[in-house]
This record gives structure tokens, sequence and C-alpha cells, in this order.
């Protein structure tokens, strides 16, 4: 298990560097120059933009500027925006904890909420309320979540008057609700219909019928043996899902004001802020294998047949 | 504003149940009259805050809050006043005197005397500063040691700075220049304190100055509090307690908010809100004329456009462009067809002249397929109009545009639009000179002057003029319009030669733009100043 641990972390090593070069040679190969745009519709002679550049070192080559990155990144140092020249490390400890906050809100939602209906469902397939479910669930997977985004703000902030249609500096708790909500319904939708069709299958196999034979307690049946079998698939979603909540908000953030990760990024890569851009997207990958080596470890716990050496 | 107190009230309710955090007052929680705060929308300004660093608008706003300079501008007429300037002498339009009044002091105690300006203006013009406005200071003599093309900087200061006593300075400048006083009330030509150049780092998270405001607190990306600076010594002291300034993500959101009672003020609304503003706001709505032309250049380095054939084409153009239209159904009325190469805001008396375009720009088809025939027709056959699409709503107008081409010459082929992703790489294009057809430039005044109008855009090499059209003609009338000391032929002077511009048809005069706002029932006496920024020391609170 330690052994395996170890092997995971170590693999990060050349997907970090790799992910972080090709983000950086992508924003390097955009075509616009972030310091020329700087001065808006005035033309400013070439000393000054030259002078930028080189306190920048954006005049070197790209390993040469990589290079720089890559080495200031290990003492700790994210970079430095070129407009505002302030820290990307601001920037990112800045928008980090909204979006965390927002994606760990969404997440519970998606979990609670996703694995009660797909449990409900899928105990009793093929009736009536599975059915309803299904079309629910296939509605959310079909509405754009911006439409969504701006349905719920109609409909609880403007008809209902039950929370404030922005979100505030502060973005606390409950001005996250209705986001939060409209940002996990697609994974919910999934998750809904994956839990269903698993536990729906899982409820035919022999291992059910043996437990049912034994004179188990129904709960102990379901909350157990059912659940635990049943929520492998899930967690392979759910452990990938988080990653995509936490880079995918762009547009949930951009329709209720929230200053996170997508909007930042979003920001960063329409004024060319390369630096930014990876940085926070470098954090997002570690945020990614951190989390589909937890859903690796957790496959152990749930199917005990499964053993890392 | 439709209940706004109950909602707030099950917001929480609803709130506590689930989260129990706790839950704080909007806006509306705030006190009135003239401690009252008002909160308003803002953008992050890209670069620091310095004075001459910041060329848009948002951190403009906050300059203006926070500094007052020689002169400011009056915020209805757009007229040059003496603010901290007690007068400026000339005799000569070339060497100037300047005394700063006495008593007047920034918000840390620190005197406002003739070195803090001296000071502040070597430090804008220096090129190791890189500040963005340091081409303001171009005028001064000794600007191109200071600030070379290219290469280093061969001097620390500039050589027509001097100053002369605790409230005097003398400045040279290098060319005759008559309304240059007019132009100090742009704030590049701020005062600095001490501050600013000792603890630069401590200066920019929270900025000092010496305007109506000051800055309470300012958090990046999120906020900037000011507070009504009870020490103020000029006449235009705020009638408010303080403005938040709040980031928003978009227009939209700010919008959303101001309507559900969240903000009070927002002097931006969104192209696709100015169908219900009207209604939403129950009239609380403002749509001024700001000092701000959309047209569109040409390059002038590709040898077809700078032909005299191409004069003919470029008329022909401007004729067939269909403006009354297209303002009335794309902008819905935020924008009038522009009938010369300035801004309504500059005022009949500032050198405005409704009408001084005459037929070039009046729509007449039948005229425009004549001209551009006569002219040997568009050069390369087809006309690809370069605009970017990450701001503003320009795809949209830029395509009826087109549609008027096509309509006018019969052909649905003769015009197209060409979008570039990014402001970044549509200013990229312009500077590499390789374009071969128009692209739409909008001029947003710095200073409400014909001059600012006309000598960055079309002076050869002009700080602005990115189609490089050149006229001899044109230049020696601004020569002679600058020499003049005395301001109303001066003006004229400047109109006959943006009768040069007319009649060589160097840029197509689209549109002017106007400043919108809406604002809550909560706040009073709101307006635009020509620069489309809100008159803030004036709002009250109820």
């Amino acid at each position: 298990m330690g052994r395996y641990v170890a092997r995971r972390l170590l693999q990060m090593i050349p997907v970090f560097l790799g992910s972080t070069l090709l983000v950086f040679a992508m924003m390097y190969a955009l075509p616009g120059d972030p310091v020329r745009a700087l001065a808006g519709e005035q033309t400013v002679d070439p000393a000054q933009i030259a002078a930028m550049k080189k306190d920048l070192g954006l005049d070197l080559p790209l390993w040469h500027q990589y290079w720089n990155y890559l080495t200031g990144l290990f003492q700790g140092d994210f970079g430095t925006q070129i407009a505002s020249g302030r820290p990307v490390a601001d920037i990112i400890s800045e928008a980090f904890p909204i979006t965390v906050r927002l994606t760990l809100f969404a997440f519970a939602f998606t979990v609670l909420v996703g694995i009660s209906i797909g449990v409900f469902a899928g105990l009793k397939a093929d009736t009536l309320r599975d059915r309803a479910l299904l079309v629910l669930t296939l509605l959310l997977i079909s509405v754009p979540s911006f439409v969504l985004g701006f349905l719920g703000q109609y409909f609880f902030a403007f008809q209902l008057g039950w929370v404030d249609p922005n979100v505030s500096v502060e973005a606390s708790w409950d001005e996250l609700f209705l986001p939060a909500v409209v940002l996990g319904s697609l994974s919910l939708a999934y998750v809904a219909r994956l839990t269903r069709t698993s536990v729906a299958e899982n409820l035919r196999s022999d291992y059910m019928r043996t437990a049912v034979a034994k004179g188990l307690p129904r709960r102990r049946i379901i909350g157990v043996h059912l659940m635990r079998n049943s929520m492998i698939p899930v967690v392979t979603f759910l452990g990938t899902d988080l990653g995509a909540l936490m880079g995918g908000a762009v547009v949930t953030e951009g329709i209720f004001n929230i200053k996170g990760v997508g909007y930042n990024i979003f920001d960063a890569l329409r004024h060319r802020e390369g630096a930014t851009v990876v940085g926070i997207v470098t954090l997002i990958v570690v945020v990614y294998l951190v989390t589909s080596l937890l859903v690796d470890l957790l496959y152990a716990v749930l199917d005990p047949r499964i053993r890392y050496a | 504003m439709r209940g706004a107190a109950p909602v707030t009230r099950a917001a929480c309710a609803l709130a506590v149940a689930l989260t129990a955090a706790s839950c704080g007052g909007g806006s509306g929680a705030g006190a009135g009259g003239p401690d009252g705060v008002l909160s308003s929308s803002w953008g992050d300004p890209q670069n620091p805050l310095e004075p001459a660093n910041t060329n848009e608008v948002q951190g403009g706003k906050v300059l203006d809050m926070i500094f007052r300079g020689l002169k400011t501008y009056d915020p209805r007429t757009g007229k040059a006043r003496n603010a901290l300037a007690e007068r400026i002498d000339t005799t000569d339009s070339t060497h100037f005197t300047v005394t700063v009044k006495d008593g007047w002091t920034f918000s840390n105690g620190e005197q406002v005397t003739a070195k803090s300006f001296v000071d502040a203006w070597n430090y804008g013009a220096h090129l190791k500063n890189n500040q963005k406005n340091a081409y303001f200071f171009e005028y001064v003599e000794g600007y191109d040691k200071v600030h070379p093309a290219s290469g280093r900087p061969t001097a620390e200061t500039l050589t027509g700075l001097g100053v002369t006593g605790p409230l005097t300075f003398t400045v040279k400048l290098s060319q005759r220049f008559s309304t240059w006083p007019d132009t100090l009330g742009y704030a590049a030509f701020a005062p600095l304190p001490r501050a600013f150049f000792d603890h630069h780092d401590a200066w920019l998270a929270k900025p000092v100055g010496n305007g109506p405001y000051e800055v309470e607190s300012y958090t990046r990306g999120a906020q900037m509090s000011l507070r009504a600076w009870k020490g103020y010594p000029g006449s235009d002291k705020a009638r408010n307690g303080g403005v938040d300034l709040r980031v928003y993500t978009d227009g939209n959101t700010a919008y959303t908010d101001l309507v559900s009672g969240n903000l009070d003020l927002v002097d931006d609304v969104p192209a696709a809100q100015l169908k219900n503003v009207r209604a939403d706001l129950e009239g609380r709505y403002i749509n001024a004329p700001a000092g701000i032309l959309q047209t569109l250049s040409f390059p002038y380095y590709d040898p077809a456009w700078n032909t005299p054939g191409a004069v003919k084409v470029r008329t022909g153009l401007s004729m067939a462009i269909n403006r009354r239209q297209i303002t009335e159904t794309i902008f819905r009325g935020t924008r009038t067809p522009a009938t010369d190469w300035t801004s309504p805001v500059l005022g009949a008396a500032g050198g405005y002249k409704a009408g001084l375009c005459g037929r070039a720009c009046a729509h007449d088809p039948a005229a425009a397929r004549r001209l551009i025939a006569e002219g040997g027709g568009i050069p390369g056959g087809r006309l690809t109009i370069t605009y970017n699409t990450d701001t503003g709503s320009h795809k949209e107008w830029v395509d009826a545009v087109c549609n008027s081409i096509n309509n006018a010459l019969g052909n649905d082929r003769s015009c197209v639009g060409s979008p570039v992703g990014t402001f970044a790489d549509f200013r990229n294009r312009i500077g590499r000179k390789k374009l071969t057809g128009p692209f739409r430039a909008g001029w947003q005044m710095d200073y409400p002057l014909i001059q600012n109008f006309l000598q960055p855009l079309y002076y050869s090499n002009g700080s602005a003029n990115d189609g490089r059209w050149s006229n001899a003609r044109f230049n020696e009338l601004v020569n002679e319009a600058n020499a003049d000391t005395d301001t109303s032929t001066a003006i004229r002077t400047f109109q006959r030669a943006e009768e040069v511009v007319r009649d060589q048809m160097a840029g197509i005069p689209l549109w002017y733009q106007n400043g919108s706002a809406g604002y809550a029932a909560r706040i009073s006496h709101v307006e635009l100043n020509p620069f489309s920024v809100p008159v803030y020391h004036e709002i009250t609170v109820r």
C-alpha cells in the first residue's frame, strides 16, 4: 500500500512537468501581445514595450521562459501578472478558497442528493417513480448550466425572493447555495443514473439473494451489501468530477458574480496573462491527480478483493 | 427594488437553517444623509493605480475621486477650470509659469507644493518607470532625453521643468501649444506626495491623494472603499459619506444587483438590458453624451488606399453607411450618428461643429455607388473590416455596416467583417501594419479639447495614428492652431484642419457614444461627466 502510494506520487512528477510545459507552450503560441495591449488604442513607443518585456523576462525564448518559470515555481514563486504587477500566488490564494467552498458545496449536494435519488429509483427499477426520476435527470443533462443559472436566479431571487441574485465579496456559505446547486446539478444527474443502474443490477446478483436468504435485516442488506458494491462506478465518476467542478465553473461563476478560479482563468486568458493561467491550471492538475489517487485507494475499501502492493 | 427588505430576511432564514452562517446587511443597511455611503459597480483596473500609468476608465474613476490637479473639467460643460492652479501665465505659448494655490494638502497632511507636481511629472515621463501615459509629457522640453524612442535615457529629469519657489514652477515646451494649460486636468498631471516615492508598494496598496475622497481599504479584485475626506480644502467637497466600488464579473451581474436592490449605481448598462432599463428602474436611467467617437480607420501604409481614387472610395463608403438605422436598432439611441470628427461634449465653443462632415456622412446609396465606381472600386475588390470580439458588441455593428455597404453596392459579397478574438491580438495586428482593409477605432478623449480629437489620430506619426495617415496641409494647420495664443481662433484653425480630414476622408466617422448609468431610488443627483464617469462627489444619499 505504502509503496503503491509512493509510486503513484512519483508518477505525478512527469505528468506535472508535461502539463505545465503544454499549457505554457500554448499560452506562448497564442496570438497577441499582452504588453502592447496594455496601452489600449494609444501607440506606445517601442522603447517602453521593450523595457517592460525585459523586466518581465518576456523577451527570452520559450525554453528559457519556461525554465525561469519552473525554477521560480520550486521556490514557491508562481510568477507575476503582467498588467497589475501582482504576484500570481496572491490571486491564487484569493480565488482558491472561494472555489473550493463552492466545489465542496456542489460536491456534497451531488453526493447526497444524487446517490439518494439513484438508490431510491434503483430499488424499484422500471416503476413509475424510476421513470419519473430518469426523465428529471435527462432534463438536467440536456439543459445547459447557464440556462439553469439564469432560471434559478429569476425564480429564487427575483420571483420568490429567497436568495440574493449575486454572491458578494465574502462569498459566504448561504450565498453559495444557489450557485452550488446549479453547478452540481449536471453531475447530480450522472451520479443518480450511475447509482440507479448499478443498484438495479446488483439487486439481481447472487450475493444479494444469499444475504436475503440468510435473513439479514433489509437495512443491512441495502446499506452495506448492496451499497458497497454499487458505489464503485459512482466513486470513479465523483473523483474525476471534483476536478471538473473546480475548473469548469467558469459559466456558473460568471452568472453569480463569484470571483473564483474559473473567473480568474477566463480573465487571464482574455488578457493573455500566461503566468496566471499556467499557475491555476497547474493547481487544478494537481487536484485531479490527488483525487484520482484517492479514488483508486477507495476501491480497495469498497471491494476487499482489490489489493495494492 | 421589488420588496428588497423581505427578500433579505427570507434568504437569511433559509441560510441560517442550512448553514448557520451569519447574515450581514447588504448596501441597503447603510445610513443615509451626508454620511450615507453608496455602492457602485467597478471593474478591477488591470494596472497599478499610478496616475501616469492609468489609461482606462476604471482606474481613472478612482483617480478622479482621490486626486485634484492644476485644472478640473466642469462635469457639465467640460470646460477646464483652475483647481490647484492659482494661475498659469504665458506670453509666447512655450514658456509657462505655474502658481499653485496655497493651503492644499494631501490627505496624509503633507503640503501640496510646486515640487509635488514637478517630481510627479518627472516620474511619469521617465522610461525606467514604464508609465503608460508618459507621452503626455512629450511636449515638455527634454522628453526625448528621459524617454528616447530607442536606447537608454540620458537624463534623469525633464530640462523643461524648474521649481522657482515653494509654490511656483516653470514649464518650457518644445513647441508652441497654446491650449496646453487646458490639458492639465488629466490624471497623469496630478501631484504626488513623498509617500509615493518613499514607500511605493505601501502607496499602491492604499493610494494617498489630495482629492475629495480618501481610500479606506482596497482589496484587489473585489472592492475599494472610499470615504469622504473631511479635511478636503476644495469647493467640490463630497456630498455623501463615501463610495464602495465593487468589482463585478460583467455588466449583466452588476445590473442584476442594481435591480434587486443590492447595488446603488451601475455606470455602464449592458446593451442587452437597454430595452428593459426604463421599466426596471422607473426612469432612474441616464443616457448622456460622452467624449467617445467611433470611426473606421484605414491602412495608409497599403499603397492601394493612398491614391486620389481611394479618397472617392472612402467618401462613397461613408455615404453607404446608414448610421441612423444602426444607432437606433442596434444601440437603441445610446449612440448618435456622427457628423464631424469631434464630440458634442466639446460644445460649439470648444470646437464641436455639427454637420461639418456634410454630405459625406449622409446616407445616400446612389451617390455612394457612383463615387466608389469613379474611384476605381474597393481596393482588392472586397472590403474587410477588422475588429475584436472580446470587448463591446462590435460584431453586431460591423455586420450592420457591411450590410449597409452591400445593399448600397447591390453586391452581397463586397464587405465582410474580420473578427479577431482578443483585443491584445487586434492591437498586435494593427501594430504590425499588415492590414489591407479598414479597422475599427474607438477614440475616448483624454481631455475635452478639439486638439485631442485631431492631433493624436491624424498628425503624422501621432501617438494614435494607427493607419499612418499623413497630410502636410493638416500638419501645417495643427501647428498653426497650437501656436495661436487666442483660443477661439485656434479652435477655428483646428476646424479647418478637420475639413482636410473630411476632404481626404482620412477616417470614416460613425457615431458619438453616450455614457449610460442606472441608479437606485436611495441616491439622487447622479450625473455623468464628459468622460462617462459618474460625478461621485455630487451624489446625495437619502
